[in-house]
């Protein structure tokens, strides 16, 4: 039984903020152990274009892009995709606004394009993600690359790269929060869902 | 946002934010090499046109079809309109056909607001007799905003025939919800009976002295069409006349582009050259009037959207 006591520590499992899955320490191993992964299977950096998915998907592509040039020591173009017109449960839920797409210069045709989000589910965003990158131009590949893998999958969609495999109920919440974009620190926490 | 765009005024800040952000997305759309969104697939979009529009009607229906919507145009000439069907029964009819869209222009101030109490489908008002066009509004701040930035603060001068302008009207409301300060540049004959009370109450300055206005380096000076086919009187003795007292003229844009460099110039168009804006303004640099129509097209994307994409949008 949950208690409601004020003294428990943040991150604890008690704590109604949420259990903290991931340190900052973690995450940035993870993305360390993924830019590896990355370099490793597309044997070098030529080619490669990084596009995050809003909005955290943004800021991991740009981490992403900066730990492979310290490694590889080339620049790798890193934009955004916004799938939001491409979603299929437009109609079930109130209008969305738009977020901001930019594909770097030099396009995606022919690219590797690496999709980058923080949290794969459903798989659905990654479908609609799928769609908007085949109106924008024909990648000669295109990999996912994810923080955290929840399960709970609606598609046959799989990530190539996966920080951490996390099972969780669906009753839970992974809350996901980066320096850059959220401030604080970076932290991977599961809120909600019943007492385990 | 409302089920219907039927006013300006229907629109927050918070909604204009959002549809000129959308729009600036969809502008981007524009720039593809396919310009295709599946996001209205299976929706239909009707263009009910009782006067004659180029830019407006096309625009409409290309932000419709861009986003997969089904649009069919229907115009007063060659529809039943012509054999002395009603207005309401003409969009009764319409609207049993299960349409999600109706976008209206007829001659009629209120025509909009009237049909949407008639049908189930999203009105958007194209433009109703001399009372508003909100889409125009839109595109017009998005335009501006595009090359002046943020309008919060800028000083606009909208110059014509105010009392014939829908565009004006729709264009006040807009300006003055996004933060601008507007003034309103007219002959006497021009200014709209009862404008006084609604400027006193929404901060609108009023003037028939278009030098003044320009030498004080307004950011942006919108000049209105001079509406020649909704005139039966004498507004002003002759063309001539008007072009020297109220046309932006060589000499004015030069005044205005000496007061400020910056400044941009608007044209809802369709424009009747050397009568309220000469050629030499309608091409200059400072001329957004070819940017107006570009956007056009995106504005109508985000409006149609943001009334259609959602749950709760008419089905």
């Amino acid at each position: 039984m949950a208690r409601a006591d004020t003294s428990v520590p943040p991150g604890h499992p008690l704590d109604p903020a949420g259990r903290t899955v991931l340190t900052a320490g973690d995450v940035a191993r993870a993305l360390r152990r993924i830019a590896h992964e990355i370099l490793e299977r597309n044997k070098g950096a030529d080619d490669l274009v990084l596009l995050g998915i809003p909005s955290r998907g943004v800021e991991l592509a740009s981490r992403l892009a900066g730990l492979i040039r310290e490694v590889e020591g080339a620049d790798v173009p890193s934009g955004s995709l916004d799938a939001t017109m491409h979603r299929d449960d437009l109609r079930s839920q109130p209008t969305r606004a738009l977020m901001h797409t930019e594909i770097p210069t030099g396009g995606i045709d022919d690219k590797v394009v690496v999709l980058v989000d923080d949290v794969l589910y459903s798989g659905r965003t990654i479908r609609a993600a799928l769609d908007a990158l085949s109106d924008l131009g024909r990648p000669r590949a295109v990999r996912l690359a994810v923080l955290v893998d929840r399960g709970h999958r609606e598609l046959p969609i799989r990530a190539d790269h996966v920080g951490k495999n996390l099972p969780t109920a669906q009753s839970e919440k992974v809350q996901v929060r980066l320096s850059g974009f959220d401030g604080g620190s970076d932290v991977v926490r599961i809120a909600g869902g019943e007492d385990r | 946002m409302n089920r219907h765009l039927l006013s300006s005024s229907d629109l927050t800040r918070d909604d204009v934010r959002m549809l000129l952000a959308t729009a600036a997305e969809m502008h981007e759309v524009q720039r593809r090499d396919v310009k295709k969104l599946p996001t209205l697939r299976g929706r239909t979009v009707i263009n009910l046109f009782f006067e004659d529009s180029t830019r407006t009607r096309s625009s409409f229906e290309i932000a419709g079809k861009w986003m997969s919507a089904d649009t069919i145009n229907i115009t007063g000439k060659g529809s039943s309109a012509s054999k002395g069907e009603s207005l309401r029964d003409t969009v009764r009819t319409i609207d049993a056909m299960a349409v999600d869209a109706l976008v209206i222009r007829h001659m009629a101030s209120g025509a909009a607001h009237q049909v949407s109490q008639w049908v189930d489908a999203s009105v958007v008002n194209a433009g109703d007799g001399t009372h508003e066009h909100p889409t125009q509004a839109l595109l017009d701040a998005y335009t501006m905003e595009q090359r002046i930035g943020s309008l919060d603060g800028a000083r606009v001068a909208i110059v014509g025939d105010l009392t014939h302008s829908r565009v004006f009207r729709s264009n006040a409301i807009t300006l003055r919800t996004l933060g601008a300060q507007v003034t309103l540049v007219a002959p006497p004959t021009l200014m709209p009976s009862g404008i006084g009370e609604w400027a006193r109450a929404d901060g609108l300055e009023l003037t028939d002295d278009i030098d003044s206005v320009l030498a004080s380096g307004p950011d942006a000076v919108m000049m209105l069409r001079v509406q020649r086919e909704r005139m039966s009187g004498g507004f002003f003795p002759t063309a001539r006349e008007y072009t020297i007292g109220f046309g932006l003229t060589r000499d004015r844009l030069w005044a205005l582009t000496e007061a400020n460099p910056n400044a941009v110039i608007c044209h809802p168009g369709p424009m009747n050259r050397g009568l309220e804006i000469s050629a030499d303004a309608a091409d200059a640099a400072q001329s957004l009037v070819l940017d107006q129509v570009s956007a056009g097209v995106a504005i109508r994307m985000a409006v149609l959207y943001h009334l259609l994409a959602g749950e709760g949008a008419a089905a």
